[in-house]
């Protein structure tokens, strides 16, 4: 193949939400992980499950960066954008890059098309558009209805098809093969043959159209990315959570019970979760939020891992039960999949702002963990360590993802079973005849006696506990101690942590760049370019939230500026002016879309240029 | 396992001092329970008691089993999990008519119809005991209240209707100030596999003195209350007035010179239809119809846990018991060198 050699590109697929987007971008995904490129990606799309056909609040969206180089973001602005009509030009037309191009499906430009997008239908728009920039115009629907004219489906059905003739140019404009997607079409069109068997000679024809139409476009090559050594998978972030919450249970040797009700964009970890039932996973779809925490709360009361997940309207409705959970010290893990608020606000956009919720938003004293993923794969780490956290130091930890992570997915060098972390619950041993249910170990732990056990029958509640027996007390200076004891033993689950270390850069410098959670990859990507313009910059991303590392406040004295960028209007540089009288400076973004790195760079200096103005 | 043969009821008591009004139901009821649970054959270890908030929700600190002093209305969500997660275990959960049938009336009848095999002890004293004397959803409409002083407008749940019309699989009623009955029903209850709903009406001798006095004192009793026994038919007052169904429409008869006993209703605790009616004999006073007590429903019908525990086995017959390392693979995987 005579290509052009690139090391990453940037494809923006958009289209109806009905056109079959996410499948098309997908599936490049999923052909260029085993083809061995690095990649990113970041799925958009409407709350509206069939929003108005034609129209620009229609329009879905997936976004892929993949590459030979090392790929940490989906990428900023694109080297390709594919439109499958008028509407997806006109909201993603200023996400391409000037040296880019457009891949456009003609019969989506029609005057019904044009006016639905509230474009003037007398302009030849894409005409216009040629003059800018380079546009392969495509009459798709008619290309994909006459590949399909031999066989008897309705026109309906045929059109069906045309995300797979972008899908088939696509694989032809960047040299790929058609095999791990024609695999996934016969499996999932198992038992409807004539529909699998049309969608591949679609993708086929979509393929042989580049090949077969004009020699005078090019083609590119983008070669496998050097990554280090190991065997590896795509991963979603929702996926990773699942898995991670499958893996603690057998680490741990608990049954891991999820109660959940149904949310976006958490829903997707109940649905992996049920399919895994041969793990002796226990999915209970609740019947609101607050049965889906406090069935979790009697899982685990009875010697489960009791997990519930959901997003920030979700998570106000269990905020009551955590409070149980906090008071009766029992193992839960609450899994928050941030998307924008506040309210119902944006499902399904991303958004770190449940940062304080998390830390704060409960009644009375009431501290827990909280501990951030960092990124598709991270998720799964981040589960363990969570339901770790939650097991060994009994009490309910905050799981905070977000819909950027969720939906997001990258290739992940996957670890083997045996070299996971073990998880050890704090189980009664002994008779029980002295057994004190609210007796501590050097760490503040409680020692965990479950139903069942003959003689250490007891009882716990909401009510305030005496010190070690758990009867209720009203006592003035018992209550002033236990809300002591109970923030003083979360501050020692900090003396369990790894010490801190730098993304990007040194240990000191002249800015450090301090992250938490999704933004993670914008930030490294941020700092690696700063750094290549001579700026001593350091990145570092926080997994604990709370209790903060005991090594922070050092290592934010050792730099002269402290930046923190966030997908919220300006969080954990609360917490963290806070905590440690640092003048740290805030960039915020609140628009439901990851940080682009370059948006952070130009923040960066300016932030800079004024400190030194 | 500790030997239960040996419990008695003393057992069952905790040394906490029991904290309810004087004279309030809920003593008799914490008896009650406590009378019966050697009769059960249960170990202790193996039973729970989860309550949410309220008067009654103070129950499990009382009782030396395991226990949970939960939230409001959440006894029977924190219930419905633990009994999912450990369908060995013997559960009971202990909850009011504010606890049960307001803040937690959603878990309650999705608890029903899921059909878990737990037992539900409502104590329904018709007012909120604890935050001092306001109307319930089982408050009767006009009564007055701390918070209705010109009388309640709400209409009230009739409780046993809406755990039929949540499709439970065992409905059932007595009262505090009748012991046999109330252990006989407690008894039952735990007989019971799946769901069993339990009204107790019980005296909250504070707030709300006397509501159900027609039906426990001894003059009143023989002509306000019917109590159900199945295959039986359905008399009361000492025997000389039954019940006859006229098309759908119970009817109180007097057996003597046009009624025996064989025209009268037989009671049949598996006929849903006539327990829809059973638990309608509540709606018009002026009907004079008496109020049952009894068994009023019980069905056989799968429970959830079981249903559960049935679909993890079948996963494992057919995928094995899970491999780890398999499921974080995948199916796609591709090598770095």
């Amino acid at each position: 193949m005579n290509a052009q050699e690139l090391s990453k590109v940037t494809i923006l697929f958009s289209g109806d939400s009905g056109d079959g987007i996410q499948l098309t971008g997908s599936e490049f995904s999923h052909t260029a992980a085993l083809y061995g490129n690095d990649l990113s990606t970041f799925p958009d799309f409407p709350a509206e499950i069939r929003a108005p056909q034609g129209t620009v609040a229609g329009v879905s969206g997936f976004k892929l960066n993949f590459g030979s180089d090392a790929i940490h973001t989906p990428g900023g602005r694109v080297d390709v954008l594919v439109v499958m009509n008028a509407a997806a030009l006109k909201k993603n037309l200023r996400e391409l890059k000037e040296t880019g191009f457009i891949v456009a499906n003609t019969s989506g430009f029609d005057k019904r098309n044009l006016k639905l997008a509230g474009y003037d239908e007398s302009v030849d728009l894409l005409a216009e558009i040629k003059s800018k920039y380079r546009v392969i115009e495509i009459d798709i629907t008619k290309l994909t209805r006459e590949a399909l004219k031999e066989t008897s489906l309705g026109t309906k059905d045929k059109d069906r098809s045309k995300n797979m003739f972008v899908l088939g140019f696509l694989y032809w404009l960047y040299g790929r093969s058609l095999e791990r997607t024609s695999a996934f079409l016969e499996t999932k069109f198992a038992k409807k043959p004539e529909i699998a068997e049309a969608n591949v000679s679609v993708l086929k024809a979509g393929y042989h159209y580049g090949e077969t139409v004009e020699a005078s476009l090019p083609r590119y090559e983008v070669k496998p990315a050097k990554l280090p050594k190991g065997t590896y998978r795509n991963i979603s972030g929702n996926q990773g959570l699942a898995m991670g919450l499958i893996a603690a249970g057998r680490q741990s040797g608990l049954e891991v019970f999820y109660g959940s009700y149904p949310i976006t964009p958490a829903s997707d970890i109940l649905h992996e979760l049920a399919k895994q039932k041969n793990f002796n996973i226990k999915t209970f779809q609740a019947e609101d939020e607050i049965a889906a925490v406090t069935s979790a709360i009697g899982a685990s009361f009875g010697g489960s891992l009791g997990v519930t997940a959901s997003s920030g309207p979700g998570i106000a409705l269990k905020t009551e039960a955590i409070g149980l959970a906090v008071i009766l010290e029992l193992p839960l893990v609450i899994v928050n999949v941030q998307r924008g608020g506040p309210s119902t606000g944006l499902p399904t956009k991303t958004e770190q702002a449940d940062l304080l919720q998390a830390i704060y938003g409960r009644n009375g004293e009431a501290p827990l963990p909280v501990i951030a993923a960092k990124s598709p794969s991270d998720a799964f780490d981040a589960a363990l360590e969570a339901s770790k956290i939650a097991v060994e130091h009994m009490t309910p930890v905050i799981l905070l993802s977000d819909g950027y992570i969720a939906n997001g997915s990258e290739p992940w060098r996957f670890p083997m079973s045996s070299e996971l972390a073990s998880i050890t619950p704090p189980m009664v041993s002994g008779e029980g005849e002295e057994y004190l249910p609210y007796k501590r170990d050097e760490k503040g732990v409680r020692e965990w006696a479950i139903p069942g056990q003959a003689g250490f029958e007891h009882r716990v509640g909401g009510l305030e506990k005496e010190k070690d027996t758990g009867n209720v007390s009203y006592s003035p200076e018992n209550h002033e101690y236990m809300v002591k004891v109970r923030a003083e033993r979360i501050e020692q689950v900090a003396d369990g942590y790894a010490p801190l270390s730098m993304e990007e850069g040194e240990m000191s410098g002249d800015v450090l760049l301090l992250g938490w959670g999704s933004t993670f990859g914008a930030l490294k990507v941020a700092a690696q370019e700063l750094r290549l313009r001579g700026e001593k910059v350091s990145h570092l991303h926080l997994r604990n939230l709370n209790p903060l590392p005991k090594d922070l406040g050092e290592i934010l004295s050792n730099f002269g500026t402290v930046i923190i960028p966030e997908l919220n209007n300006g969080q954990l540089v609360k917490l963290i002016r806070d905590k440690y009288l640092v003048d740290a400076q805030s960039i915020t973004k609140i628009q439901g879309q990851p940080f682009k790195s370059e948006e952070l760079v130009n923040q960066v200096e300016s932030i800079l240029q004024k400190s030194t103005n | 396992m500790e030997e239960n043969q040996s419990y008695t009821a003393k057992d069952f008591a905790t040394d906490q001092d029991v904290r309810w009004c004087p004279g309030c139901g809920d003593y008799s009821i914490l008896k009650q329970v406590q009378t019966v649970m050697p009769d059960l054959g249960l170990p202790r270890e193996d039973i729970v008691f989860i309550s949410g908030i309220g008067c009654s929700s103070r129950f499990p600190y009382y009782m030396n089993t395991y226990g949970m002093h939960s939230i409001h209305g959440r006894a029977t969500s924190v219930a419905t999990g633990l009994k999912a997660a450990r369908p060995e275990l013997s559960v009971w959960i202990v909850t009011g008519d504010g606890d049960g049938l307001s803040i937690g009336g959603n878990h309650l009848i999705h608890l029903l119809r899921r059909n878990l095999d737990v037992n539900i002890l409502l104590f329904n004293n018709e007012i909120y005991g604890l935050t001092k004397g306001q109307y319930s959803p089982t408050s009767p409409e006009g009564q007055v209240t701390k918070s209705s002083p010109m009388g309640a407008i709400d209409h009230p749940f009739n409780p046993l209707a809406l755990a039929m019309g949540s499709d439970a699989s065992f409905i059932a009623r007595t009262a505090d100030r009748d012991p046999l009955h109330q252990r006989e029903m407690l008894k039952r209850s735990h007989q019971h596999k799946g769901a069993s709903f339990l009204e107790i009406y019980q005296n909250c001798n504070v707030f709300n003195d006397g509501a159900f006095e027609m039906m426990t004192d001894k003059k009143g009793k023989p002509f306000h209350t019917l109590y159900l026994e199945h295959g039986k038919p359905l008399v009361f007052a000492n025997g000389e007035k039954g019940i006859i169904l006229d098309g759908l429409q119970p009817k109180v008869v007097e057996i003597g010179t046009d009624y025996s006993e064989s025209d009268l209703w037989i009671h049949d605790e598996h006929d849903g239809m006539k327990a829809y009616i059973l638990t309608r004999m509540f709606d018009n006073p002026a009907d004079g119809l008496p109020r049952p007590f009894g068994v009023i429903y019980s069905a056989d019908r799968p429970t959830y846990e079981d249903l559960m525990e049935g679909q993890i086995a079948a996963a494992q017959e057919i995928k094995g018991e899970g491999d780890l390392d398999e499921l974080i693979a995948g199916r796609n995987t591709w090598v770095v060198e």
